[in-house]
């Protein structure tokens, strides 16, 4: 009997490659997750974990292979597939013009919430991130960390089934890294909230992961639970498993001038 | 309120929020009726053409419609480079309805921008026709806005980056804006600048916009309305299918 029928995945990937021209940046992966999960896709930089969530996420169209998000097609049922998820990028993707409110508003009138929850909701989840006072400021006199909390509110507003969270705690001071993985948990325990986060916090994810998987130059090094994962590779911690397999060299061959002025903007706080 | 009522908001609250933006872009057409208005007058005069600024002023409102509404278009680029593009991307809202809304909320400001410059033209001596007609001269204005915000959408979501701007400045709003008939009558011209004119889906706007404002048309009313319905539909047939497949 197979026990992981397709009624129960929240995601499941079968061969995905992404090729952009020549580079292969995801390279013919598979892997499946669990409804309500969370599950950690762990990668040193430049490994194909954004690429991977911007495929799953309807962003870009996969070279090779199927996906499913809560049994749709992000590439044939595109919209079906939207209405399921909710994302954090990992790059800024607030409008820096409008308040932090409108922000919060905009993005509930595009996931159709009705107008009575918007405002509960709304100060409810700007109090969570501590940013109900600076509500009617402009986003563009936020500081870094602001706007990522920021972000993680706007993210949450309606209630995702999958919530996908590209490295959520970038540039968060200790406090509210805490608070929010806190938070993160209590959602996928209350609403049955199925997480797909990529991080590169070893504790924090070994500390929340059900699930971990390992990518690197574009191939899934290993996948399972973090006990697993442990006594595979005869390591204590996922940082030391980390390392282990993925190695101690920095990944600087593919990063592009573009890229690198990206990650100096994402540490800087800057847009 | 729906996905196309928010995109639209947001023109709009943005519009208004820069209005020093706004008074900054009357420069351009300031510029152009002092010195086109008054330099060319006294020639336009003798060569039997009657009073420039009556002529100009149409020219120049459809002018700065088209640059508002282009940048509007473009501003697609933007949105995409400071990240925000993806939030409406991914939103459970079809691309088609994203678009109409961006598209809506451009033109929406981009008319504003009309009326304003028209009332700038009365300061220099412009005087409409019949105060009837100026009802239609807004359709005329919008229709523009319309089709000019949805071919910089077009053309924005086809682009990584701001570095082909001086090209889509230089390759296709300037010459569409020179080889309208804004600046002089479509009358008489040598062959190819008499089909580069006919080609240009503004002569059709300005010929409608003066048509309604001054009496004067090269085309008649109906024609231009005709052809401008059609294009403006056309190109935002194009501009909401461009705009379907960006991918990021
Ligand atoms: N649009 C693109 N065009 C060309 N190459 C790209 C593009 N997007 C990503 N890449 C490349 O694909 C590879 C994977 O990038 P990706 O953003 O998925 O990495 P990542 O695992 O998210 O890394 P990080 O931890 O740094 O965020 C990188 O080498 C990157 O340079
Ligand atoms: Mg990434």
């Amino acid at each position: 009997m197979k026990q992981n029928s397709s009624e129960t995945l929240a995601i499941s990937v079968k061969n995905l490659t992404k090729k952009f021209k020549e580079f292969v940046a995801v390279d013919n992966i598979s892997f499946n997750v669990q409804q309500g999960e969370i599950f950690a896709f762990l990668g040193p930089n430049g490994a194909g974990k954004t690429t991977t969530i911007k495929m799953l996420t309807t962003l870009l169209h996969p070279t090779i292979g199927t996906l499913h998000v809560n049994n749709f097609d992000p590439i044939h049922q595109q919209e079906d597939a939207r209405k399921s998820f909710g994302i954090v990028f990992q790059d800024p993707s607030l409008d820096d013009e409008l308040t932090a409110y409108e922000n919060m508003e905009f993005h509930a009138v595009l996931y159709h919430i009705p107008k009575k929850l918007r405002a509960e909701r709304i100060q409810y989840l700007l109090n969570f991130v501590g940013l109900w006072d600076r509500k009617k400021d402009f986003v563009k006199t936020f500081s870094g960390g602001m706007k990522r909390r920021l972000e993680i509110a706007r993210g949450l507003v309606h209630h995702p089934k999958i919530l996908f969270l590209d490295e959520p705690t970038l540039g968060l001071d200790p406090q509210t890294r805490n608070h929010h993985w806190t938070y993160i948990k209590e959602l996928n325990k209350n609403e049955k909230m199925t997480i797909f986060l990529t991080t590169h916090y070893m504790e924090e994810a070994q500390k929340i992961a059900d699930k971990v998987a390992i990518i690197d130059h574009g191939k899934l090094l290993t996948q399972g639970s973090v006990k697993e994962l442990l006594h595979n590779t005869q390591t204590k911690t996922l940082e030391e498993a980390f390392l282990k397999l993925t190695g101690n060299s920095i990944r600087e061959e593919h990063s592009s001038a573009k890229e690198r002025m990206r990650t100096a903007n994402k540490i800087w706080g800057r847009k | 309120m729906n996905g196309l009522g928010i995109m639209w908001l947001r023109q709009i609250k943005k519009y208004w929020r820069s209005r020093s933006r706004m008074i900054g872009s009357l420069g351009q057409p300031l510029l152009f009726l002092i010195a086109l208005g008054f330099g060319f007058a006294p020639i336009y005069q003798k060569a039997g053409g009657g009073n420039y600024m009556q002529f100009l002023a149409p020219g120049v409102i459809a002018m700065s419609i088209l640059f508002t509404a282009m940048f509007a278009g473009i501003e697609v680029i933007w949105d995409r480079q400071f990240g925000f593009l993806k939030e409406t991307l991914v939103a459970p809202v079809s691309r088609t309805e994203i678009m109409l809304g961006r598209t809506l909320g451009g033109a929406t400001v981009a008319t504003l921008q009309g009326i304003v410059v028209f009332f700038l033209c009365l300061f220099f001596g412009f005087r409409p026709a019949s105060i009837i007609h100026l009802f239609f001269a807004f359709i005329f204005m919008f229709l523009i806005a319309t089709l000019f915000t949805a071919l910089g959408t077009a053309v924005a979501s086809q682009m990584e980056d701001m570095q082909a701007f001086p090209i889509i400045m230089n390759f296709l709003i300037m010459p569409l804006f020179f080889l309208s008939g804004a600046l002089f009558p479509l009358e008489g011209l040598p062959t190819i600048i008499y089909y580069l004119t006919r080609l240009n889906p503004l002569s059709y706007g300005v010929d409608g916009l003066r048509g309604t404002l001054t009496g004067l048309t090269s085309f008649g009313l109906f024609s231009d309305l005709l052809i401008l319905t059609t294009i403006t539909l056309l190109i935002t047939f194009i501009g909401a299918y461009s705009f379907s497949k960006i991918e990021i």
